[in-house]
């Protein structure tokens, strides 16, 4: 029953889910939020997820991203096997290959949009200069190059989620992860948001993984994943990604 | 690693500082407090160590009557005789010497200047019983001294206040009505606590007695100890000659009494000291309860910052780096508490020491220890908060709000 993505060109997947399950709580509480999810996701792919309320989506993405173990099952990134690693071996993936983008920005406060942006390559260990210009060079790619000493509260939502997406791709990771990371935004904003994530997938080689509820958003992917009740329902290829952007 | 951490603690204080002040007040306040106290508890001992020198080790104070403050009802005990000081110089041994004192107060004058004094009249051998350096001049002459001749010696603060550090030996003053020759100037001993010594005109003592007191009366012998002698043998042995002396038989006290100024001086130290812990333990209080400070604003600060905390674990920070963090800015804030502190405390002591009367002291030891120990607060109370904030999950601190 489970839907498996064919791999583009006939690469191995970056990415592989094998009847993962997610079980919540214990007892009288226990939920079971992932039901044995199958899932290969291409190098280079733009995929949308997208399903009900409560499908499970965010807490694929959680475990896609290190940030939480499967129950049962195994979930290999690039042929190594995540679910065997500690905690901190997880930190580790996350600093080297992952660039998070959440629905609420997730900036530090009182934190100028540079010193954010910087934050990864303080935990890798770059230098003062190396993460100036690193910084400034992901500020740039999502324009923001003369916000850099701006705080949060002195940014829009829309420049906020593109200092975060600065960050996300500062250490010019393999995958981009974001959960609903235009849920905070109006249209407009979305599609300046969605035009960037398109442009970081092709330009910059990025694997694009992002949680979304709304068709027009998810219209840009080249590869949506529909979820229903903790299963991988559905997948839909050879969408043209940026094809909204001339509509 | 430790680098990014401490750049991090640094940004991070930088961002709060009203809350990092507040939270470092307390070791703030701790530190200044226990340093303060024990430096001027030092300073305080060290001065009444050398206002009790100051009157000469080896030296025992021989007066009529029974002490402090026990002198009232009854008829006054009498004062001693020259025939007293000379027993007491030749029949006990381990006197060095002994040095008769009479006293009278009165007013000196010279050119318009006048300044209200005591007057000491002694012998020579009071330079045995301690030595005072002269500042100017001569000591009177054996010769002098039999004779009992008007010649004074100035004690600095009289030579101070009556000639304004003007020429004085060779000049003629007058004093409670009497005129003088001075022949000499005393250097200074400084201010004790037991008054200032240099508040004095010595001369020898047949003068005194003659034109100031009228009478033969001595009030106070000074007796210098050999240092081959404990100062307690020797009081003992002149406490029973000065009994069979007075006729003081069994069981009756004293009607005199003899104080060794190296007692005196332990006692001083004692009380002191004893003061000096009881202030710094009250101070140390304060610098656990600014401890305590510290921790439960470090401890609010994970709750408050979980969120921070969730995005530094998202974009890869291992715990031990989130942990290392919040420690790191525990101790940072707790060492910058304890710095300025120590600088609270140098202040407070330069203001303090001219009304205590004591010399400025810098102890190097108890500023390290100080220091140290708000360093180690930062450890110790930082580790509980920053422990807690290591372990959060992730998803968990991120969905926080
Ligand atoms: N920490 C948790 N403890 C218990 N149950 C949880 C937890 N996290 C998620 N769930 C449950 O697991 C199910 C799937 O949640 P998930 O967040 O993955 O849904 P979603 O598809 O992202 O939904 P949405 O579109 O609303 O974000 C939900 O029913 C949710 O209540
Ligand atoms: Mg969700």
């Amino acid at each position: 029953m489970a839907a498996v993505a064919a791999s583009v060109a006939g690469r191995p997947p970056i990415i592989s889910l094998r009847g993962v399950t997610k079980v919540y709580g214990a007892g009288a509480t226990m939920f079971q939020a992932l039901k044995g999810v199958d899932l290969d996701i291409a190098e280079g792919d733009f995929v949308a997820v997208m399903g009900p309320s409560g499908s499970g989506k965010s807490t694929t993405m959680n475990i896609l991203g290190c940030l939480d173990v499967p129950s049962g099952g195994s979930f290999t990134f690039r042929g190594q096997h995540i679910e065997l690693l500690s905690r901190d071996q997880r930190a580790l993936v996350r600093r080297r290959y992952l660039g998070f983008v959440f629905q609420g920005f997730n900036l530090l406060a009182r934190t100028t949009a540079l010193e954010n942006v910087e934050l990864p390559l303080l935990y890798r260990g770059e230098d003062r200069k190396a993460r100036r210009d690193l910084g400034m060079a992901a500020l740039d790619k999502v324009g923001l190059a003369n916000w850099w000493d701006h705080t949060p509260a002195e940014l829009s939502g829309g420049q906020q989620q593109r200092v975060a997406i600065a960050r996300a791709i500062v250490t010019n990771p393999d995958v981009l992860l974001a959960d609903e990371p235009t849920g905070n935004l109006d249209s407009e904003r979305s599609v300046e948001i969605m035009e960037l994530l398109t442009d970081l997938n092709r330009n910059s080689n990025i694997t694009v993984l992002m949680v979304t509820h709304e068709p027009d958003m998810a219209a840009f992917a080249r590869t949506i994943v529909h979820f229903k009740d903790g299963l991988v329902e559905r997948i839909d290829q050879g969408h043209r990604s940026g094809a909204k952007v001339e509509a | 690693m430790l680098g990014t951490t401490f750049i991090l603690a640094i940004r991070s204080i930088r961002r709060h500082l009203l809350r990092s002040f507040l939270t470092t007040l307390g070791i703030v306040i701790g530190v200044a407090a226990v340093v303060a106290m024990v430096t001027l508890g030092k300073a305080t001992t060290v001065s009444v160590q050398q206002s009790v020198a100051s009157l000469g080790t080896n030296v025992l104070q021989i007066r009529p009557g029974q002490g402090f403050g026990r002198g009232g009802g009854g008829p006054r005990p009498p004062d001693f005789k020259q025939s007293d000081v000379d027993a007491v110089a030749r029949q006990v041994a381990g006197v060095k010497a002994v040095a008769p004192q009479a006293q009278a107060t009165g007013t000196a004058i010279y050119e318009g200047s006048n300044w209200s004094t005591t007057i000491n009249g002694t012998t020579l051998s009071f330079l045995d019983v301690q030595p005072w350096p002269l500042q100017s001049g001569r000591y009177f002459t054996p010769t002098e001294e039999a004779a009992g001749k008007l010649v004074c010696i100035l004690g600095n603060t009289v030579y101070q206040n009556l000639y304004r550090g003007g020429e004085a030996v060779g000049t003629r003053m007058r004093i409670a009505g009497i005129s003088c020759d001075v022949i000499g100037v005393l250097t200074a001993r400084g201010q004790g606590g037991f008054g200032d010594q240099d508040d004095t005109v010595i001369m020898p003592i047949k003068a005194v007695q003659r034109r100031f007191s009228g009478n033969r009366d001595i009030r106070l012998m000074l007796v210098g100890v050999d240092s081959a002698y404990a100062t307690s043998t020797v009081q003992a042995s002149i406490e029973d000659l000065l009994r069979e002396r007075r006729n003081i038989t069994g069981g009756k006290s004293d009607d005199f009494n003899i104080f060794d100024t190296k007692q005196i001086s332990d006692t001083l130290t004692g009380i002191t000291t004893a003061l000096t812990g009881v202030v710094t333990a009250v101070a140390a209080i304060s610098l656990v309860v600014g401890g305590i400070g510290i921790m439960n604003i470090m401890l609010v600060s994970v709750t408050e910052r979980t969120r921070e905390i969730g995005i530094r674990l998202a974009i890869g920070a291992v715990a031990r780096e989130v942990l290392m963090q919040f420690l790191v800015e525990a101790i940072v804030l707790s060492m910058l508490g304890g710095l300025i502190g120590l600088l609270i405390a140098q202040l407070v002591v330069v203001g303090l020491s001219p009304a205590l009367k004591v010399d400025y002291l810098f102890d190097p030891q108890i500023n390290l220890i100080a220091f140290a120990i708000s360093g180690l607060i930062g450890v110790v109370f930082g580790y509980f908060p920053a422990r807690r904030a290591a372990s959060l999950n992730p998803i968990d601190a991120l969905r926080h709000e």
